[in-house]
């Protein structure tokens, strides 16, 4: 399976990644390469295998549903790029 | 006045505890051989002021008694590592100017016990590479080279600049994280011993994520001992990281020369590559001789699924990167770059941000995970995942307690000369070292011998989950029959 270059900018943009014509063509290359190495897989019998979801097994572990952090807005704007008042301020959104 | 660097974390001990020094003489120490080597480029930030005060407290608690396991041992911490107001940029761009206003559990684990810290230590962007040449603070320079050459090496990634700083003698020790092989072939590289851990061992909390199914913190030591001795403050189990596991933290330190009579050591098969150097064979042949003089028993194995786990790592790893990474827009912290709108925000910030081999691999993960792919990639892989670990857990099954292997398919290589080969080629490195995280299994690398040049090579030792215990005693074995080697400081003159 190989990607064209639609198929990399079709991902850049899933990836929100700005890439330029040359960069697309350089990626659209190695992701080529990696996925020539990956076809490998194909041999493998998976038939009846399940796919590995835990590394170690073990039940999730629960807590009671109760507040036990946050009321502190600024450490959570410390490091914000930009911030007005106690909100993150980002480039208007929605139209 | 003897070179206090020259101690290691359990020589530290006792000479803190004689009162044969000070704490604060033993950061100063390390503060006057840091700033003499910044050629390496080991440190991304030093922390001075913080060292000295962490040391003046060090001293004041053994003077009352009350000195903790690690009490004034000065540590580099990996960049990854959350330390609170302090520089933390997964080596970065695009976490520009992040400071924490929290503190990993594992970093809060070593100022609970005392330790000091120097400062934060270079490595591959995001952890994702092996030569800690994808930095955006720059390569970091092994501190070994070769007999015939002054050209300088690679130290391994992606935790480089840890193991740089513990061969070179700028830390005690170091913290280092591993999702395929980041301690462990930096470690082998750089002649020193490297950890990693069960997964689940230590709390990832505060660690910044690459691939969380595969990360896990670990030491970088001089030697086994103080491996053991910095894994047993590093792990705990976390309220904050549920994939941490409630089985206690035994004193790692007990099993170093408990010896290996009567336990068995696998050899596999299918570790034995082609093209493998003569003088990877030879290490091996002669770790197995040297177990096998200490009572083991030696026995082939198989573990059939070896060789398509690089292939399963490399989407696998990639997948769980971009999602981990999706979080790096430009919004709440680090560099923001500003766009038309939000979308050409997230645009321009995450392509100025990231380096190549981070968008490299971002794009993988993204393009295994869309719609149309993702059964015939990620959930395959996944499932040779479970076949991968399914066979070491045969064989342990059978009795083996242990599995040696190489640790590398060469010894540190020239910075740069992987720059013009394919990625696939620098991501070999990790061929022995990626079954391990996919198996979630604990791996150590311990120096066992030298190339013809001089330069370091190690060997690894795979565990069942949880029995660290068998590593150190294995390595410890291997340490004492090899023997310690230290590179020569050109770097000072």
């Amino acid at each position: 399976m190989s990607v064209d270059k639609e198929t990399v900018r079709r991902v850049a943009r899933l990836a929100r990644i700005a890439v330029s014509d040359a960069e697309a063509e350089k990626l659209r290359a190695d992701l080529n390469t990696i996925l020539g190495f990956v076809e490998q897989l194909n041999e493998v019998d998976v038939t009846g295998v399940e796919p590995m979801t835990a590394v170690v097994a073990m039940k999730m572990k629960m807590r009671e549903d109760v507040v036990t952090d946050g009321e502190m807005p600024g450490a959570v704007l410390a490091n914000a790029p930009a911030a007005a008042g106690e909100f993150f301020a980002v480039p208007k959104v929605v139209e | 006045m003897t070179d206090l660097t020259a101690l290691t974390i359990a020589q530290i001990r006792d000479g803190l505890r004689a009162k044969a020094f000070s704490a604060i003489e033993l950061t100063r120490a390390y503060l006057a051989a840091m700033e003499k080597a910044r050629a390496l480029n080991a440190y991304i930030v030093e922390t001075p002021e913080q060292a000295l005060e962490m040391a003046a407290r060090s001293d004041a608690r053994i003077a009352q008694g009350r000195d903790g396991a690690l009490e004034g041992v000065p540590l580099g911490i990996k960049d990854l590592f959350a330390t609170e107001g302090v520089h933390t940029q997964a080596a970065s761009h695009v976490l520009d100017g992040f400071k924490p206003p929290y503190e990993s559990t594992v970093t809060a684990n070593l100022w609970r016990d005392g330790a000091v810290m120097l400062g934060k230590l270079n490595m591959d962007e995001f952890a994702m590479g092996s030569s800690n040449e994808t930095s955006y603070y720059g390569p970091v320079t092994n501190p070994w080279r070769s007999k015939s050459s002054n050209a300088p090496l690679v130290p391994g990634g992606s935790s480089g600049g840890s193991a740089s700083a513990v061969a070179a003698h700028l830390c005690a020790g170091a913290t280092a994280t591993d999702t395929g092989g980041s301690i462990r072939q930096p470690a082998a590289f750089t002649g020193t011993v490297g950890i990693k851990p069960t997964y689940g061992r230590c709390s990832r909390w505060g660690i910044v994520a690459f691939a969380s199914s595969l990360d896990q913190a670990g030491p970088i030591a001089r030697d086994v001992r103080d491996a053991a001795i910095l894994l047993r403050s590093m792990a705990s189990v976390d309220a904050k990281d549920t994939t941490s596991v409630d089985v206690p933290v035994p004193d790692y330190e007990q099993a170093v020369g408990q010896g290996v009579k009567g336990r068995r050591i696998g050899i596999p098969k299918e570790y034995r590559v082609d093209g493998m150097p003569a003088e990877i064979e030879k290490l091996w042949q002669d770790g197995i001789a040297w177990l096998k003089a200490a009572g083991a028993e030696i026995v082939d194995i198989s573990l059939p699924h070896t060789k398509y786990a690089l292939p399963a790592y490399y989407i696998v790893a990639p997948a769980e990167a971009s999602s981990n990474l999706a979080r790096y827009d430009g919004v709440r912290y680090g560099l923001r770059v500003p766009g038309d709108d939000i979308i050409d925000m997230y645009e321009k910030t995450r392509a100025e941000g990231f380096g190549k081999e981070v968008k490299r691999r971002i794009m993988i993960g993204t393009y295994v995970l869309s719609a149309g792919y993702y059964d015939a990639y990620y959930l395959r892989a996944q499932k040779v995942r479970t076949l991968i670990k399914r066979d070491f857990e045969m064989v342990f099954a059978d009795g083996i307690d242990a599995i040696l292997t190489p640790a590398t398919p060469s010894a540190a290589f020239g910075l740069e000369a992987m720059a013009l080969a394919s990625p696939i080629e620098m991501y070999l490195n990790d061929v022995f070292t990626v079954t391990v995280n996919m198996a979630g299994l604990p791996g150590i690398a311990v120096p066992a011998g030298r190339t013809s040049d001089g330069l370091p090579l190690g060997l690894q030792l795979i565990g069942r989950p949880f029995d660290e215990e068998m590593l150190f005693r294995a390595a410890a074995v291997i340490e004492d029959a090899a023997g310690h080697f230290a590179p020569e400081p050109w770097w000072n003159t």
